[in-house]
């Protein structure tokens, strides 16, 4: 392959048109009704900015997330379809795929590895942000991927501690 | 050393921005196996062979540290190191060697104008004025040292085609007024400011005026003179020459009753643990070692602008602007941003649809370097309404086909942005 078609196929494996089509028309960009919790956070280099509220069961599901992001199409895109994944997954599935979009954004896993690393019951969720794992051509756009995760975990362990308290107040 | 000739092509009298093109070795660099069109010069311009010479011979031949030894080397160092302050001196007219200050950058220098003087003339419920375009480095220390004398900021706000208008200067300057601190350009939209008349109206009510010549120093030719301004503050790695090295200029009677910045070694004439009492400017505001090779690279950056006729350089920037700014609008859903009467060569764009950060890392596989962002001025982009701007920047080696290349480049990002 030449050098120039690589290239090309690096933008268009980074901006295929899952990843245009939310960063275009984001999914759950809204605030949750009766949320349990809310983060916001950005990117002072760049000035992207994400703010995640969701509504989190005493069993810690994740009954309903959404994302407001301002940014570029990676970090809104990636924000978008983070919400979808994770509504009505529990807390430690958010966890453990935080971890694997880490993971297929730096492309230290590969996305069958992630898989693995999830377990079955998550693996549809890693299909639908592999589109992310074109960022690992892109060095320094892999923080715009991985911002709205940051977000969402400073989100929920702020639940679990709310939720700890809530447990000791009572 | 070798000299770089006036370059203007023989049969026309253009300006061969070519020639000077292979004086910088990394402009015959690939990237992602394209090659360069460096459209960044604004953030920081490419070196010259001279400059990378001058300081690669000093390492090597001439490295000591200075004012110090009464060895040969450091005689060698000190000599070199006080001769690049001459060649400053000359660069921008100023009266006397004495009133150029080495800083690290233009950063330092800006503190160091806020935290010496700023702080002994602030008093509560005085002003200080700025404008919308600050850069941050011309925000940030005077809010610091408003917060710590109890003085005030005012800002002077910008037009939508990003101009300041003399009557908006006017009004926000006032009989509280003791600092007027605003960029000689904007290094966001070009703007060219009308710095004669600030300086005339703030020395009306007594205020001093300190310029953030970054950008300006690099467009425009400066004499701090007839400027008449008080402070002039620059730095080396726009102007084609090494980062680490930036410059203040003063009026001489303002550094002599400024007091010192920072204290350490070579800022003094006596220590004693009672009192120590301080050295003579410029010394005074050069606490420590000094960036002392970084000197002497800024000194063959400007002795290499100084072959180049200066004027004809203006014309090609100018000529490289209006080249861009037509261009720029064919593109579908390209807007400029920043379109005043009177501009160098710094051009910012959006494009509906595509976020400056999408749009750089597209251009990049092009091989095409423009900055994305807010460009360390956030204030100017919530009065501008935007989040981010994608710019481009033209310096002495740019050329048209640089401008093709990058109008080429943002067709082919809105294929596959949009």
């Amino acid at each position: 392959m030449t050098s120039a078609a690589a290239e090309s196929n690096d933008l268009l494996s980074l901006y295929q048109d899952v990843i245009l089509d939310h960063g275009k028309r984001p999914r759950n960009a809204r605030t949750v009704d009766a949320a349990t919790c809310s983060a916001s956070g950005n990117n002072p280099l760049c000035g992207d900015r994400v703010t995640v509220t969701a509504r989190i069961s005493s069993e810690n599901q994740i009954e309903d997330v959404a994302a407001l992001a301002k940014g570029c199409a990676i970090s809104v895109a990636s924000a978008s379809l983070m919400t979808e994944v994770l509504k009505g997954q529990s807390v430690d599935a958010a966890r453990r795929m935080f971890k694997a979009v880490q993971d297929l954004c730096t492309g230290q896993r590969q996305p069958d590895e992630a898989k693995a690393d999830v377990g079955p019951a998550l693996t549809a969720g890693v299909d639908r942000l592999a589109a992310l794992s074109g960022v690992q051509q892109f060095p320094a756009r892999v923080k715009c991927a991985t911002l709205p995760w940051h977000v969402l975990i400073s989100c929920i362990e702020g639940t679990d501690r709310a939720t700890t308290e809530t447990g000791s107040n009572a | 050393m070798t000299g770089t000739a006036v370059k203007l092509d023989a049969i026309n009298g253009r300006f061969d921005a070519l020639a000077f093109k292979r004086d910088f070795p990394i402009l015959a660099k690939l990237v992602h196996g394209k090659p360069l069109t460096y459209l960044d010069s604004a953030a920081s311009a490419q070196k010259p062979k001279a400059v990378i010479d001058a300081m690669t011979f000093a390492y090597e031949n001439e490295y000591a540290n200075v004012h110090r030894g009464a060895y040969y080397l450091s005689e060698k160092a000190t000599s070199n190191y006080e001769a690049a302050r001459e060649t400053v001196r000359k660069f921008v007219n100023a009266a006397h060697a004495e009133e150029i200050v080495f800083t690290k950058g233009a950063t330092e220098a800006l503190n160091l104008v806020a935290a010496s003087y700023g702080r002994s003339v602030l008093q509560p419920g005085d002003e200080v004025v700025l404008t919308e375009l600050e850069h941050h480095s011309n925000i940030v220390p005077w809010q610091l040292i408003c917060e710590a004398t109890g003085a005030e900021l005012r800002v002077i706000p910008v037009s939508a085609d990003g101009s300041v208008s003399l009557d908006s200067i006017q009004s926000t300057i006032g009989v509280r007024t003791k600092i007027v601190a605003v960029a000689h350009v904007s290094n966001v939209l070009g703007t060219i400011l009308p710095v004669e008349q600030i300086v005339e109206l703030a020395h009306a009510v007594g205020a001093k005026v300190v310029i953030d010549g970054c950008q300006g120093v690099v467009h425009e030719a400066v004499d701090v003179q007839a400027l008449g301004c008080d402070f002039y503050a620059f730095s080396g790695h726009k102007l084609y020459g090494p980062n680490g090295i930036g410059v203040l200029w003063a009026r001489r009677e303002l550094l002599d009753a400024m007091p010192p910045y920072q204290g350490g070694g070579e800022m003094i004439a006596t220590v004693k643990f009672a009192k120590s009492t301080w050295a003579e400017p410029p010394a005074k505001f050069e606490a420590g070692t000094p960036p002392i090779v970084p000197a002497i690279g800024l000194a063959a950056a400007i002795d290499y602008l100084s072959r180049i006729d200066r004027a004809a350089l203006i014309e090609h920037e100018r000529d490289l602007l209006g080249y861009a700014m037509d261009r720029l609008v064919t593109v579908p859903g390209v807007k400029l941003i920043g379109t005043a009467q009177r501009k160098a060569s710094v051009q910012s764009f959006v494009m509906d649809g595509a976020h400056p950060h999408d749009l750089a890392t597209v251009l990049d596989r092009s091989g095409v370097a423009v900055r994305a962002g807010h460009h360390c001025a956030q204030p100017l982009m919530t009065a501008l309404g935007v989040t981010a701007t994608s710019r481009a920047s033209f310096a002495l080696y740019n050329t048209r086909e640089d401008v093709d290349v990058l109008v080429a480049a943002l067709h082919k990002a809105r294929e596959i942005l949009l």
